[in-house]
């Protein structure tokens, strides 16, 4: 494999013309290999990373694997003074926030990027987009910040009595308003997927091959009647894939979830309520975990983030190259 | 005019045409507010903290007044400086790889398991290299915390350069050959130079991007109340001091947290926007 490189030796490959002298030639072949060498070690290592990661994440994780077996995923009990640690609250608060982020950011991401590919002219969509992925740099601890200060006394104050006037007969939506919790999380999650699924579903759309869209023209259709029958349709599996990504990223996302859920590990439905996710455990008890049980049962939930964001990244990314082959994977 | 040519239902269509369009206008509303919120607030509250003595002083206790971040500035720039040693002499040597030799299966993997790396949560990492350094050497260290920070920048540096030296033109290459430049010497000298600017955009986000990291850094950098330039002790910086103080219920420390945000989000966007201008200036003409 390494060796490829000679079928395409117009782009890349040595010259070995006749008119060096042999012995130098077989010293900058040398070389050459030597750098290729080099080159692919580098490449190596980022597999190694990886694959190092799942090793020691399941090393480290020994003691609680085999003390709690599989029963770790869904058993709630999480007491550190007495050694006994079930997942299932981190997992369910996981599950319960990245599902509301979907559920508030989707709507808004496709909006977002429906008006990025079709409505809006080139200059204007540049800047916008620009403006869009700007969101997606801001530090997430800044925006937990910000969470603190700003979201959380407007979804107390605003949110939550409004919802719970509405909706307070559903068990969701029910009891008093804590502003600090899972639909505080749930927003500040949805803020940062918003970038992220519509730049991807953005670059979807733009793949659709123009023809498509003239297709539709032709027939006599308006533009969103273009939009729903050749953009949406031809480039579902992409958008998919967009949704996906943004999942992925929800699910491990620490800081600003950590700051805005308030940190108590239960399960109940109502949304008003504090929770707890995986990756907020790890950012709070990871360094004061008094017994190597703990630690490794803290280990034990990264190992399960590990895996559950490979899958996910690993489907979205296969969904989206289905549609932009040449642009995100081979 | 001529509104009763117009069937009823071409009538309803365009209406629903114009709806839409309104819709996703007011989606694009809706995903800017919270970036003009979050700018405001922290640009306003910020602006009242961040003090000469910010820069200068150490934390103070509890209670006392004033104080700084002198310590955790220093310690951010020593982290990613470290970190960046680390991903981008990696990322630019694996992208030159992917770009001009891996093509085959063993490319694909390298691809694949960037991307995979790139959306691996970053707290997860922390474990990785909290079991990989903390635990063998037996305390947090500065080290730690900007190795954690070098294996994020990895998949991004990597996966820019690719894209960028795949820009170069094959030409340019094709006369160094023809100079009887080795092919070695042509990649480092033509090929990566001329991508220069693209590569150093990558380089820019990826610095931008770990800048802003703490979740990585709460058990491999530790965090340290006092000056410590030692990459073999536990080190302060900007980000984890900002949640410390963030979630204390001291005003004093909410000003400083608010002040560090004006700081952080300061660099992190003006690396974001050079990054692209400079990206844009150099192959906006090219695409």
């Amino acid at each position: 494999m390494l060796h490829d490189h000679t079928a395409r030796s117009m782009v890349g490959g040595p010259p070995g013309g006749p008119s060096l002298a042999a012995a130098e030639r077989r010293r900058s072949r040398g070389a050459d290999d030597a750098f290729r060498v080099v080159l692919g070690a580098f490449a190596l290592l980022v597999i190694v990373i990886v694959f190092g990661i799942g090793f020691s994440l399941v090393m480290a994780s020994g003691p609680s694997l085999q003390k709690f077996g599989p029963s770790f995923l869904w058993t709630s009990k999480w007491d550190p003074v007495h050694d006994t640690f079930g997942a299932l609250p981190f997992i369910y608060g996981t599950l319960v926030t990245s599902a509301l982020a979907l559920l508030i950011g989707v709507p808004i991401s496709l909006g977002v990027a429906i008006y990025l590919a079709e409505m809006s002219t080139w200059g204007s969509a540049v800047v916008l987009s620009f403006i869009i992925e700007l969101l997606a740099a801001i530090p997430s601890v800044i925006l937990g910040l910000w969470g603190i200060f700003v979201l959380i006394p407007w979804v107390r104050g605003s949110i939550e009595p409004a919802l719970g006037q509405a909706l307070g007969w559903t068990p969701l939506f029910s009891g008093p308003a804590y502003g600090i919790g899972m639909l505080a999380a749930g927003i500040i999650l949805a803020i940062m997927v918003i970038p992220i699924i519509s730049s991807v579903a953005r670059d979807v759309m733009h793949a659709v091959p123009q023809d498509q869209r003239e297709a539709m023209y032709a027939l006599g259709a308006t533009r969103w009647e273009m939009i729903r029958g050749a953009v949406l349709p031809y480039g579902r599996a992409g958008i998919i894939g967009a949704v996906i990504l943004g999942l992925g990223r929800a699910l491990g996302e620490t800081m600003a979830v950590t700051m805005v859920i308030g940190n108590r590990p239960q399960i109940v439905a109502s949304l008003f309520q504090p929770g707890y996710t995986i990756a907020a455990a790890l950012a709070n008890e990871f360094s004061e975990a008094s017994s190597s049980l703990y630690l490794s049962a803290l280990i034990e939930m990264a190992l399960v983030l590990f895996a559950i964001s490979l899958l996910v990244n690993a489907a979205a990314r296969w969904l989206v190259s289905r549609v932009t082959s040449s642009v995100m994977a081979p | 005019m001529s509104v009763a040519l117009v069937p009823v239902d071409v009538r309803r269509r365009r209406l629903t045409d114009r709806v839409m369009t309104w819709t996703c206008l007011g989606a694009l509303l809706v995903a800017i507010a919270p970036l003009a919120s979050v700018l405001g607030y922290v640009t306003l509250q910020g602006a009242s903290s961040v003090t000469w003595q910010f820069f200068t002083h150490l934390p103070a206790p509890v209670g006392e007044p004033g104080g700084g971040m002198a310590n955790a500035i220093t310690g951010t720039l020593l982290v990613v400086a470290l970190a960046s040693c680390i991903g981008i002499p990696i990322g630019i040597l694996g992208g030159l790889y992917l770009s001009e030799v891996g093509g085959g299966r063993f490319g694909w993997w390298v691809r694949f398991t960037a991307d995979v790396l790139n959306g691996i949560p970053s707290i997860v990492i922390g474990v990785f290299i909290y079991a990989l350094i903390v635990v063998p050497t037996r305390h947090f260290s500065g080290f730690a915390g900007g190795v954690a920070l070098g294996v994020m920048m990895i998949p991004l540096v990597i996966r820019t350069t690719e894209e960028m030296v795949r820009l170069v033109p094959a030409s340019l290459r094709e006369a160094s050959y023809a100079l009887g430049i080795p092919w070695w010497v042509t990649m480092l000298r033509i090929t990566l130079r001329t991508a220069t600017a693209g590569v150093l955009t990558g380089i820019m986000l990826a610095v931008a991007r770990v800048l802003g990291e703490t979740a990585p850094l709460l058990f491999t950098a530790f965090n340290n109340p006092y000056w410590s330039l030692r990459f073999d002790q536990p080190i302060s910086t900007m980000t984890v001091q900002l949640y410390n103080y963030a979630i204390a219920p001291y005003d004093d420390w909410h000003r400083q947290a608010w002040a560090a945000a004006l700081v952080l989000m300061t660099l992190t966007l003006v690396l974001n926007v050079a990054a692209r201008t400079a990206g844009r200036r150099r192959f906006g003409r090219g695409r």
